[in-house]
């Protein structure tokens, strides 16, 4: 009950928050302007709250549990997305003036219909990556309560129309801001009290040359139903069904084998047993759960698998629609710079924790494992692992820090996304009014929202990285030859973000449809970026070479503005020729 | 990198140059915007690369993930530790020096030392 009033809490000041903010910000220019005097380390701290989502905050130990050390990537790549972001893109995009990524590409293209491709991959992206926060909300409310996933899925959604269509921009830099140190408190304190806990309890290492073991006898209920495989020959007792038939009592499994729990089962596991692994999770013994590069069978292709990911985080973070919106409320580029930097810090602390929930998770929740939901681990450790009053409360604790994390990243793209429907999508009346704004938040929320309950088992920080690989496929070609290279054109452009944006996206609905696809083929579409990113560079170049005419007749004037200190652009002599 | 930018002409000329052509203006810029990016790939490089031998590093030598430091294994301490201050030092350092490219390049164009960087200028 203390994790639902923690909830209730989280929600209501947020709604509150929202409410206040139509109340502060009385003129337009206040709405986008009046955190233009935020200093870097302020903004910083909103940056952070604003991306650190369920992805992070759920995500992370939920992969690193499953699947060992190569998952220890995301969080690297989190981070070093935004050094990347910091050398190639902050202090020109800052210079450039531009609020969204669409402004970004007319700007530098001239072209409104580059402007409208962009629009349209803006929400693409928005959309795939509210996914997963509303199935982490849902996730999150039935692991501490029980409640279907549909509730939880729907607060957020509620809770974040009312908030982004009642306070509009939400753009108050303090409340995002506190929302990165309350993240890291319920992260990082319940970790250091699990880690004592786990002290005190000898400190088993995690990595063991076998698959985890139950430390004391587990017992636990299947939501849904989940394919099994046994490794190593096991006894469970059990009531529900098996395989289809009713069964009850103990169950001999021998190995290796495979067999269906049905829904609402009952699985009592022995202390001291190997606990059977979902289909879906990685077979782990230690040392393959520690290696960065672990293969998942032998045509898994696990060293292409991470330098795709790898791409798909470094390169797609600057195109990330919540993101560069942030950038637009620091004075100028230099500040936009500083408080880049700034976020490679803050994000460095946050991913030192989820990594500790996750080789504990090995040791206390090995049962996530079979039930495969082990994106839960982080809420389930703390009543676990430790005595009475602590575990409720470090179990509200990290409850309150998830719908922290799912709500402000839920509002900062839904505000993105609704803002570009609004402005460039709708007709008619709608059009960049606030009844448009309004209808464009609801879009916004309710196709992802209702698309969460649909999508098949795809880990929330997987589904997370198919959207930086969609990003990194179309906004970094176009942002990083926009702010470098002198020749881009609005055909090239255009060419460049169509085959990115269809190769990727076509990626995308494949894997989250859960089509099967053997072979290479499979593993070239569940982690597209290493081919799409290229291909995009390559296409965008390409036409932009092959249509010298359609290049904007400002480029050489755009350029000079995106790479001179503000000072200088400000000096009469220095009027762009 | 600071020198680069100074080198095209030598310091008593280049403000009134800007004024009277833009053309040299533009000289000016595009050696700032070569600088510029020689900077940011110099900083990409030296994060990717050794991040990028990683993986290879790992699958070439699988016993390495069982080494152990501090009771920590290798790959944990390098992926969830140590490669965050690495970045954070990367991400200052590319900041210092591209701030002082800049003001040495404001202060070529504008011709004052209003702001501070007039000492450094007396280098060149």
């Amino acid at each position: 009950m203390t994790q639902a009033l923690a909830v209730v809490l989280v929600c209501a000041a947020t709604v509150a928050v929202g409410a206040l903010g139509l109340r502060l910000s009385r003129t337009t220019s206040d709405f986008y302007v009046a955190s233009r005097m935020v200093s870097p380390r302020w903004n910083a701290s909103a940056i952070g709250g604003e991306y650190l989502s369920a992805a992070s905050f759920l995500g992370v130990a939920g992969l690193v549990l499953a699947a060992g050390t190569d998952m220890l990537w995301y969080p690297v790549g989190y981070t070093a997305g935004y050094l990347v972001l910091l050398v190639l893109v902050a202090a020109p995009l800052r210079r450039s003036g531009a609020y969204t990524l669409p402004d970004f590409a007319e700007i530098r293209t001239s072209s409104p219909a580059v402007r409208r491709a962009a629009s349209v991959l803006v929400v693409g992206i928005g959309w795939l990556y509210l996914l997963p926060q509303f199935r982490g909300a849902g996730l999150t409310l039935r692991t501490v309560s029980g409640a279907p996933s549909w509730v939880g899925s729907t607060v957020v959604a509620v809770v974040v129309v009312a908030s982004v269509a009642a306070g509009g921009m939400r753009s108050i830099t303090l409340v995002q801001a506190f929302q990165y140190w309350l993240k890291l408190t319920a992260i990082a304190f319940p970790a250091l009290l699990l880690l004592i806990a786990w002290g005190a309890d000898g400190a088993p290492d995690p990595v063991t040359d076998r698959p985890p073991v139950a430390a004391e006898t587990i017992t636990f209920t299947l939501a849904d139903p989940v394919r099994v495989q046994v490794d190593v020959p096991v006894t469970l007792t059990v009531d529900g069904t098996v395989d289809g038939a009713p069964a009850r009592g103990e169950l001999r499994l021998p190995a290796p084998g495979q067999l269906t729990f049905g829904a609402g089962t009952t699985i009592v596991v022995p202390a001291g047993a190997v606990v059977p692994r979902a289909e879906n999770v990685p077979a782990g013994d230690g040392a393959s759960w520690m290696a960065p590069t672990a293969a998942d069978g032998a045509d898994d292709h696990p060293v292409y698998r991470t330098y795709s990911l790898l791409l798909a985080l470094l390169l797609g973070t600057m195109g990330l629609p919540h993101v560069i919106v942030r950038f637009y409320t620091n004075p100028d580029g230099r500040a936009a710079r500083r408080t880049a930097a700034f976020v490679v810090g803050l994000l460095g602390v946050f991913y030192l924790f989820p990594p500790i929930y996750a080789a504990l998770g090995r040791i206390y929740a090995p049962d996530l494992l079979l039930t495969g939901r082990t994106d839960a681990v982080v809420l389930l450790l703390p009543e676990r692992m430790l005595p009475a009053p602590w575990g409720e409360a470090m179990s509200a604790l990290v409850t309150a820090g998830a719908f922290a994390a799912f709500l402000s990243t839920a509002s900062g793209l839904t505000v993105s996304v609704a803002g570009v429907l609004s402005q460039d999508l709708l007709r008619g009346r709608a059009r960049a009014s606030v009844t448009g704004f309004r209808a464009g938040s609801l879009i916004a929320v309710v196709v992802p929202a209702a698309l969460s309950l649909l999508t098949v088992r795809v880990g929330l920080a997987d589904t997370v990285g198919l959207a930086f690989a969609m990003a990194a496929s179309t906004f970094c070609p176009l942002l990083v030859l926009g702010i470098w290279w002198r020749r881009l054109t609005a055909a090239g452009a255009l060419a460049g973000l169509a085959t990115g944006g269809l190769l990727a996206g076509t990626a995308v609905i494949v894997t989250l449809t859960g089509v099967d696809v053997p072979g290479i083929a499979g593993v070239l579409l569940a982690q597209p970026a290493a081919w799409t990113v290229p291909l995009a560079f390559a296409v965008t170049i390409g036409v932009s070479l092959a249509t010298p005419r359609s290049a904007p007749a400002n480029a050489q004037q755009v350029l000079v503005r995106l790479h001179a200190p503000e000072r200088l652009a400000l000096d009469p002599g220095t009027r762009p020729a | 990198m600071s020198a680069a930018v100074a080198r095209p002409a030598p310091r008593p000329h280049a403000a009134r140059d800007v004024d009277e052509s833009t053309g040299v203006r533009e000289v000016y810029l595009r050696s700032l915007l070569r600088v510029q990016r020689r900077l940011a790939l110099g900083v990409l490089g030296v994060v990717a690369l050794p991040l990028a031998a990683v993986p290879v590093l790992f699958a070439l030598v699988p016993a390495l993930s069982a080494y152990r430091v501090a009771g920590l294994p290798l790959p944990w301490l390098l992926l969830g530790v140590a490669v965050h201050p690495l970045l954070l030092a990367a991400a200052a350092w590319y900041v210092r020096r591209v701030e002082r490219t800049e003001a040495d390049f404001t202060d070529l164009l504008s011709g004052g030392d209003s702001h501070g960087h007039g000492g450094s200028r007396s280098d060149h």
